[in-house]
């Protein structure tokens, strides 16, 4: 009864009650179509960074990533993919040899890290392929194809079919050189990677440096799903002989800790919001109290004890709050839920946006956790707009409040 | 037998620059079955009194004993329980609940006193009736006249089986053909049911009802009067 004498207290001033319900679901559906849509942003910047650059779990001699030596190869690197792909939810494996190097033209040259790839895994693995735009991912040079950058390119002054020396040292330390032809330029709109990043077929660069064959430096691993990652990770160790096993998060911690600031930095907006419509909320509460002076004296003057006086005017309160709370998340949830298949086009602002590697067309992403949390910060809002006016309802003194006309 | 029990009873207001003595020693008794009129002007100590006795009203000094317990030695959580259960209150402006039916408003007191859903449906639905309006029980106030207002006040005042009702000033804001009715509908309450009534009135209509009238002047009583009615 006490909930149905709160709710329909809420209605008694329609106008009032309605003015601060669409304030607040205002404010609640701009927390989560801002949530949405910065989740949906670094959401797409971690997939490129795992899509494009990393995989999602990547397997090394131990201390490879340290110092990066050539020696730092997994001899059975071919076993051991082998048996990656029979782990389920790996959805494809490739192995890479690694050479720091250096790239020249008839122009210029310049320091690169050469990636040797199986160019038949690695398509299941990255999508560099999908990211040549000019020529094609190892197609159209018989010998030595090679892929790379747009910035590289660019620097070099080279395009399709150019030709490029490369230079490395093999596994007996000799310096020796390949001459190999650009066969395609990729983009991935992150000029650092496009600029010493470059690709070749394993075969070519194990023929030249003379590593053994179904050797390795780094094993690229795909996964079905991210909520899948520690699973899969767990089956890889297993596997792997007692070579080092990471994975995305570990790889680019960065790319970790956006995920985290960015869930932080909504928490804080949101709070941000709720504080705004907090002093709304208190000061239409007051009101409620204040023009129900007599009615409270009589409530309580019949029998109802401060408990139940307090917990009515917290539940009008909530009930308030979480109305507009509750309209406000449907209307954010639609609208997210529209932007996650239709993305905004930010593409008036792309050059700024794609050199932070950012995309131009952002589909928003909207956590279902994410909504329980709000739902719980708009009670709690609530409740805190509740205390002050309940306890001035509280201080009525019912023999007072029973001779005001 | 004595149902109310009042000793000495004052009441006095402490402004910032005079003391005003609303009630000044009162000491009477009430019985089971009474149908008593409190009277007197504006400013005579009426509603005062009638506020101690009902518990509202802390007195200055002075006891009120209702069925032997002295209700101003109770907690201020013990008095709400022992209001709720033991009195029953009828105001001049109706005070009903706007947002409740007047069902819900006589079944409110007793959803507070944790009576079960049934019961209390019964019981409302009994005492609406018993006062004329049981054809209202889905009607919220807005949509009841003053006289109906005050009938569903009646009601929810006897919902809780009170050992007596107070009323300050019922009739104040009836027609006189809604006063009639009120006060009838009272009369046969007491009657029948030996409810005990204390009013506090100008309304002349209650005093020629009243069974006993008590004269209160200057805080205080000035006569004590019986009639056989």
């Amino acid at each position: 009864m006490l909930f149905s004498i709160s709710w329909r207290n809420i209605w008694r001033n329609k106008v009032r009650s309605l003015v601060i319900i669409t304030s607040i679901a205002l404010g609640i559906f701009a927390g989560v179509a801002a949530t949405a849509f910065m989740k949906g942003l670094a959401e797409q910047r971690i997939q490129k960074v795992i899509k494009t650059e990393l995989s999602y779990i990547q397997v090394h001699k131990e201390g490879f990533r340290k110092n990066s030596e050539f020696s730092g190869y997994m001899p059975d690197a071919a076993n051991l993919v082998s048996e990656i792909r029979k782990i389920p939810h790996v959805t494809g494996s490739s192995e890479r040899v690694i050479i720091q190097a250096m790239a020249a033209t008839a122009e210029t040259a310049t320091g690169v890290l050469v990636y040797g790839v199986d160019t038949e895994n690695e398509v299941n693995v990255t999508n560099i392929n999908e990211k040549v735009f000019d020529g094609a991912y190892f197609e159209g040079v018989k010998k030595n194809p090679l892929v790379i950058g747009k910035k590289l390119a660019e620097k070099l002054n080279a395009k399709v079919r150019s030709k490029i020396v490369i230079t490395l040292q093999d596994t007996a330390n000799n310096v020796v050189s390949g001459l190999f032809r650009v066969s395609g330029i990729y983009t991935t709109n992150n000029n650092m990677y496009d600029e010493s990043h470059v690709f070749v077929r394993v075969d070519d660069i194990m023929e030249l440096t003379e590593l053994p064959a179904g050797a390795a430096h780094e094993i690229a691993i795909n996964i079905d799903d991210n909520k899948n990652l520690e699973l899969v990770e767990g089956e890889v160790v297993k596997v792997s002989k007692g070579n080092e096993v990471m994975n995305w998060k570990t790889l680019s911690p960065e790319m970790n800790y956006l995920t985290e600031a960015m869930d932080l930095y909504m928490y804080i907006f949101i709070i941000i919001i709720l504080l705004a419509l907090l002093f709304g909320i208190i000061n239409t509460m007051l009101m409620v109290v204040m023009e129900r002076t007599k009615e409270i004296g009589m409530l309580m003057a019949i029998g109802m004890n401060k408990m139940r006086i307090f917990s009515m005017i917290l539940l009008e309160s909530t009930l308030l709050t979480l109305t507009g709370g509750v309209v406000g998340i449907i209307i954010g949830t639609a609208f997210s839920n529209w932007k996650s298949r239709d993305p905004i086009d930010l593409s008036r602002w792309a050059q700024g946006y794609e050199q932070l590697g950012y995309d131009a067309y952002v589909y928003m992403n909207l956590e279902p956790m994410m909504l329980v949390n709000i739902t719980v910060m708009v009670i709690f809002t609530g409740i805190i707009a509740a205390l002050y006016p309940a306890y001035k309802a509280l201080k009525n003194d019912p023999a007072d409040a029973l001779r005001i006309e | 037998m004595n149902v109310i029990e009042i000793k000495d009873l004052v009441k006095i207001y402490n402004s910032s620059e005079v003391k005003v003595k609303a009630v000044n020693g009162i000491t009477i008794d009430f019985e089971e079955g009474e149908f008593t009129a409190v009277v007197g002007p504006s400013g005579s100590g009426k509603t005062t009194f009638l506020n101690m006795l009902g518990g509202l009203d802390r007195p200055t000094s002075g006891s009120v004993k209702i069925g032997g317990t002295n209700v101003w030695e109770l907690s201020s959580r013990k008095l709400i329980d022992f209001r709720m259960n033991n009195i029953g209150f009828v105001f001049q402006s109706y005070n009903l609940i706007p947002v409740l039916t007047a069902g819900e408003n006589v079944e409110f007191i007793m959803h507070l006193q944790g009576k079960p859903k049934k019961e209390r449906e019964k019981r409302t639905k009994e005492l609406l009736e018993s006062v004329g309006i049981g054809d209202r029980i889905k009607s919220r106030p807005a949509k009841l006249s003053g006289g109906q207002q005050q009938r569903v006040a009646v009601a929810r005042a006897l919902a809780s089986k009170p050992e007596f009702i107070l009323a300050d000033e019922p009739t104040a804001n009836l027609d006189s053909k809604a006063t009639s009715g009120l006060l009838e509908l009272m009369s046969e309450m007491n009657r029948k049911h030996n409810t005990t009534f204390i009013f506090a009135t100008h309304d002349q209509r209650v005093m020629d009802k009243a069974r006993r009238i008590v004269t209160i002047e200057d805080g205080k009583i000035l006569k004590d009067e019986r009639f056989e009615r």
